[in-house]
């Protein structure tokens, strides 16, 4: 087993599906000759051709419906979208023409595209290049919407996400792409809808998923110096997403916190309470608990955005709190 | 921009102005059943109807091959028919029908025949701009020839995506043929107060090859076109086509449209492409039976197809549910 970045298991996913399928196609704003705003797509247009890779325009209205119209052509298209905010400007594309397709002809098409969107802060970027925005498509019935943590899951999720005949949005947490992780000598596709326990434990059952995943295994160690034994569930896809595997960790601990770096309110987060609260009822000795970042944009200053994110010690005290 | 219809000169030439004069009879038929069928609440929902412009999908259509592709707009039932839509899946989809070619699922403003490269109709004004250019990509990557038509209306002139698509297309050398119906109207606007550049200098300041019609001359739209899409089959880049056409009902059916000056709906009639056609080729030597002939073969598909279509069940609400994804 090696150590990969996480940007390089999408990278090798990527060239590893275009090797697979001549129908796979990459479009993205300087992801050809340029390598990629992050490098993710480093040395695909020099080894696929500009027949394959295809430098966008900043047009990203255009990028994502030109990528829904040619698969419903036969391609199968990936678009980068450079930051998730801008996905706002392809939203028609996304929302009205790529999800609802398949549903609206009865069943006559299917429109296999793939939108990766790198979210996130903790960059100082500010808040028009940090948002997580995954619960606006997780609400669009006809979406796709995957969220991986390591490298490992980055490259099976997006084979999982390139072979399949819907629209998905894949969304990679833009701190990562530099991490290490282990990957496997032979990689596998993930199913969408797999949760993985990323820690097992006996006491509160901490849902996550993308970067957050790391503060919640530093809240989880520092949590078991206090005698608290957390079990760490990383959703991995949200839209479908695992409820019967959080509902079997809450049958075990009895405890519950959903943990994200998005904004709390009207979260992923809150339909996971949601359900868990219906179908976990029975199970639950102490209130469901929501960890995500305070209601307002991401601000620009450190010492702001560090406040913003939501980290390991908000999160050990929300697993405390459930504790007591 | 207007002119009179030239008679046809050939027999053939009036061979060719029959089919056209069919193909817009037949969606004028359908059209004023649809209507019929709204009034009568046999059909719900929101239909706009295409009567006044069929010349520009059936001049079109006579270029196209089945592997072509096609964007249709929410005014789109003609671009449907002339593509070759079947009429009773297309009457069925209308009235809500397990048997429509959607499953009674998408109705007038979602309607598509994926074999015959119907990338749908569209409820978005513009929707279908970006459909038909990735279309088009995948055409020329897929090098076999075939190109995309992305119908639009004038309505669609200021939205964003038709500029960034028209710069994409010439960027890249895409064949998509951007078809404009021009009708003057943007739902209940006129054009004038909604779009001040012009489609044709617009298209010159990408580069993108230019050619209008006059959508009241069938045969104009046809040759046209024709020379625009045999163009675009050699050289694989995109163009424009605008024709001027006119919007004889509302912006939906049962718009009173009191936004229209009476005065001119009174010359609607004057500016009707199966009036003229009919003229033309009345003037050409066919008889009053031959034009009787044709809409009694015409009214009898359109009655088969509603009667079928209303024997045909209601769409089930547990399939339709089941199948919001592709991926079984």
């Amino acid at each position: 087993m090696e150590q990969l970045r996480f940007g390089q298991a999408i990278g090798k996913a990527l060239a590893d599906a275009m090797e697979a399928d001549p129908k796979v196609i990459l479009l993205g704003e300087d992801i050809g000759e340029a390598g990629g705003p992050f490098g993710v797509t480093r040395g695909l247009y020099q080894r696929f051709g500009a027949q394959r890779v295809f430098d966008f325009p900043i047009s990203e209205a255009a990028l994502v419906g030109t990528a829904a119209g040619a698969a419903l052509s036969g391609l199968r298209p990936v678009a980068e979208i450079m930051f998730m905010d801008f996905c706002t400007l392809a939203m028609d594309a996304i929302v009205n023409q790529a999800a609802k397709a398949h549903f609206m002809f009865g069943g006559q098409t299917a429109v296999p595209i793939v939108v990766r969107a790198p979210h996130g802060g903790g960059v100082n970027a500010g808040a028009q290049h940090s948002q997580c925005l995954e619960a606006w498509f997780a609400h669009v019935p006809g979406l796709t919407v995957v969220c991986p943590a390591t490298p490992a899951d980055a490259y099976g999720l997006l084979r999982t996400a390139i072979a399949s005949p819907d629209p998905v949005l894949y969304i990679e947490n833009k701190a990562l792409y530099a991490r290490k992780g282990e990957f496997p000598d032979t990689p596998a596709a993930i199913p969408f809808g797999q949760a993985r326990t990323a820690r097992a434990g006996r006491d509160v059952t901490v849902v996550t998923y993308g970067a957050a995943l790391y503060q919640a295994e530093a809240a989880a160690t520092q949590a078991a110096e206090k005698g608290i034994d957390v079990e760490i569930i990383d959703l991995r896809s949200l839209q479908p997403w695992d409820e019967a595997g959080v509902l079997a960790s809450l049958a075990r601990t009895h405890r519950l916190v959903i943990f994200h770096e998005a904004v709390e309110a009207f979260g992923v987060g809150a339909e996971i309470a949601a359900r868990m609260a219906d179908v976990g009822f029975d199970e639950l000795d102490a209130p469901i608990v929501r960890v995500g970042a305070p209601f307002m944009p991401t601000p620009y200053a450190p010492n702001l955005e560090s406040a913003f994110l939501p980290d390991a010690s908000r999160l050990l005290a929300a697993i405390e709190r459930v504790m007591a | 921009m207007s002119k009179k219809s030239t008679p046809a000169r050939s027999g053939q030439d009036t061979d060719m102005l029959l089919a056209c004069y069919r193909g817009m009879l037949r969606i004028r038929k359908v059209e004023q059943r649809l209507s019929k069928l709204f009034a009568d609440k046999e059909i719900p929902g929101f239909i706009h109807l295409s009567i006044g412009q069929e010349s520009v999908p059936v001049a079109i259509s006579r270029h196209l091959r089945d592997t072509d592709t096609i964007a249709a707009t929410h005014r789109g039932h003609g671009q449907a028919l002339a593509k070759g839509i079947d009429l009773t899946g297309f009457v069925a989809e209308m009235m809500g029908r397990e048997h429509g070619i959607c499953r009674g699922r998408g109705g007038s403003m979602h309607i598509a025949d994926a074999k015959l490269g119907m990338l749908g109709a569209n409820g978005i004004v513009g929707g279908g701009i970006s459909l038909a250019t990735g279309s088009a990509l995948a055409h020329k990557l897929a090098g076999n020839g075939d190109l995309a038509v992305c119908y639009f209306g004038d309505g669609a002139l200021a939205e964003g995506i038709f500029h960034e698509c028209l710069n994409l297309a010439a960027l890249w050398s895409l064949p998509v043929l951007f078809a404009c119906e021009n009708n003057g109207w943007g739902e209940f606007s006129r054009t004038d107060r909604q779009f001040c550049g012009s489609l044709e200098r617009l298209a010159g300041a990408f580069g993108v090859p230019y050619r209008y019609a006059d959508g009241l001359d069938v045969i104009e739209v046809t040759d046209v076109a024709g020379t625009l899409i045999a163009q675009m089959r050699e050289d694989r880049r995109p163009a424009v086509l605008e024709c001027r056409v006119e919007r004889f009902h509302g912006h939906y059916e049962g718009d009173p449209q009191k936004y229209r000056d009476p005065a001119e709906m009174a010359l609607l009639a004057e500016r009707d492409p199966l009036a003229r056609a009919r003229q033309a080729l009345t003037a050409a030597g066919v008889d009053t039976a031959r034009f009787e002939a044709l809409e009694a073969e015409i009214e009898a598909e359109i009655d088969a197809a509603v009667a079928e279509a209303r024997a045909a069940p209601i769409p089930d609400f547990a399939a339709a549910s089941a199948d919001v994804y592709a991926q079984a």
